[in-house]
């Protein structure tokens, strides 16, 4: 599957502009294989932005993005948007879908369908039309779609927002194990609970700027700017009740 | 002298009774239809896919000028067929002027811009849903075509059933190439104008209400079809 290679994901002096409004400005950043980063930030920061950019779906206005040093955007990547997108199919065929894109035989698409449809644990509901499906059931759909192509690395857009806890926790779990399988994670979210349980490392927008880059202990225990310190402030009565300590 | 009463009667009694006449004349109104409908679909459902979802140099003015296509006078689409394939035309050596093809050509001339319309429009509200995925997913052109027409097939049937309707009303066009003639290119539509300017209202009548329950069915089954699809696909 790795016909080129994704790592590392770089950006130089990346900004995004649509119109009159700078949604991303100068924009360093360099992403190697398996980690876990959590793009913070608060609501209108970038992080939907800089997700899409460095997946390929957004061209910079200004630098460049690379992959593996190739401007190339290479296919063994995945994106899980934070509403998913369900084909008019079932569950399975939505699955398949993905497989048929990337040119894998009906016979292994058919098998790969399964075997991720079977991890996030949706086997049951698999000939079911995807669209009728309930929000939870289609993020994991949407992550075993992603997961059966095999991406060296998967984006997910805020992969718990629009979900209740119990289904929150079921996407946590997903992730978890589609990062444990030797696929890299980069999610954005606003939820600090969530990255503080699953990040390693953190990246923290501030208006369309990275205000700091740092491993996720020292992100929570130390944070360097007045940006981070407020927004970690400002979130913490929200979430800080249901936070467990971070294991990173 | 005859009144509305008696010719309703005489009507019903000619649909009842499986008159031949009434019934060549309507086999053949939809059998052209039905062509037309379809060939017209396999050009203008690709064709408003691709409208719809790839921009190109110029599109603003083929959505201008598919929109006038729509409100083409059917009359005049007419003329142009029947120049075409008239003796001295560039296509009068292949003979099919006053043929039932000659009709086929022409309704399906007429139904053209309605399916690009109509299908650019499902094409381009199902797009804007799948865009994003089919970009990240690194979808090609022709399989997001194929996905899309696919995907909103239910749509898209109302779509067929919409051209359907449309080109066995017409009658200018099909009275221009067809030539109205009897047991031949006699259809519904033509069929009613000459039987009302004759006098013979039964048969006028007749045929009118069975064109009136043929487009009122297909409305009632384009309905039905969202109605069902909606449910079963959210």
């Amino acid at each position: 599957m790795a016909d080129r290679r994704v790592f590392p994901i770089e950006a130089k002096l990346v900004a995004v502009r649509f119109g009159s409004v700078t949604a991303l400005s100068a924009v360093d950043l360099e992403l190697h294989g398996t980690r876990r980063v959590a793009i913070l930030g608060a609501n209108g920061a970038g992080k939907s932005v800089l997700l899409r950019t460095l997946h390929g779906l957004l061209q910079p206005t200004e630098g460049t993005i690379t992959w593996g040093g190739s401007p190339a955007r290479p296919l063994d990547q995945a994106l899980v948007f934070q509403r998913p997108v369900m084909l008019r199919r079932s569950a399975r065929g939505n699955v398949e879908y993905g497989l048929a894109v990337r040119g894998v035989p009906p016979i292994e698409r058919g098998i790969r369908a399964l075997e991720a449809i079977e991890r996030v644990g949706l086997l049951n509901l698999m000939d079911r039309q995807a669209r009728v499906l309930s929000g939870g059931e289609q993020q994991r759909l949407a992550l075993a779609r992603a997961w059966a192509t095999r991406p060296r690395v998967l984006f997910l857009d805020e992969p718990t927002a629009s979900l209740d806890p119990a289904a929150g926790s079921e996407v946590e779990r997903v992730m978890t194990e589609i990062h444990a399988a030797g696929t890299a994670l980069v999610f954005s979210t606003h939820v600090l609970g969530l990255a503080r349980r699953l990040a390693d490392d953190i990246v923290f927008l501030h208006q369309g700027r990275i205000a700091e880059r740092t491993p996720a202990s020292q992100f929570f225990s130390h944070p360097q700017t007045a940006e981070a310190v407020h927004f970690l402030r400002g979130e913490l009565p929200w979430n800080g009740i249901s936070h467990r300590p971070s294991t990173a | 002298m005859w009144d509305i009463g008696a010719a309703f009667q005489l009507a019903m009694r000619l649909i009842a009774g499986g008159d031949g006449a009434l019934w060549e004349i309507v086999a053949l109104s939809l059998e052209v239809s039905l062509i037309s409908a379809i060939l017209a679909c396999l050009v203008g459902l690709p064709a408003g896919a691709l409208v719809a979802i790839q921009p190109f140099p110029g599109r603003r003015a083929v959505v201008i000028a598919l929109n006038t296509l729509l409100a083409l006078p059917s009359v005049v689409v007419g003329l142009v067929v029947y120049l075409l394939l008239s003796r001295a035309g560039p296509f009068g050596s292949w003979g099919i002027l006053f043929t039932p093809t000659a009709i086929v050509i022409a309704q399906t001339i007429l139904v053209l811009p309605i399916v690009i319309a109509l299908a650019r429009q499902f094409v381009e509200d199902g797009w804007q849903e799948y865009r994003e995925l089919f970009l990240s997913l690194g979808v090609s052109l022709a399989r997001a075509v194929r996905t899309l027409l696919w995907d909103l097939r239910y749509s898209l049937l109302t779509v067929v059933l919409a051209a359907f309707g449309r080109a066995a009303s017409e009658v200018g066009a099909v009275m221009i190439v067809g030539g109205n003639i009897d047991g031949v290119t006699r259809v519904m539509t033509t069929a009613i104008a000459l039987e009302t300017s004759k006098g013979d209202l039964p048969l006028a009548l007749a045929l009118g209400m069975v064109l009136l329950l043929f487009v009122l069915a297909l409305n009632a089954a384009a309905f039905a079809l969202r109605e069902w699809s909606a449910k079963r696909h959210g």
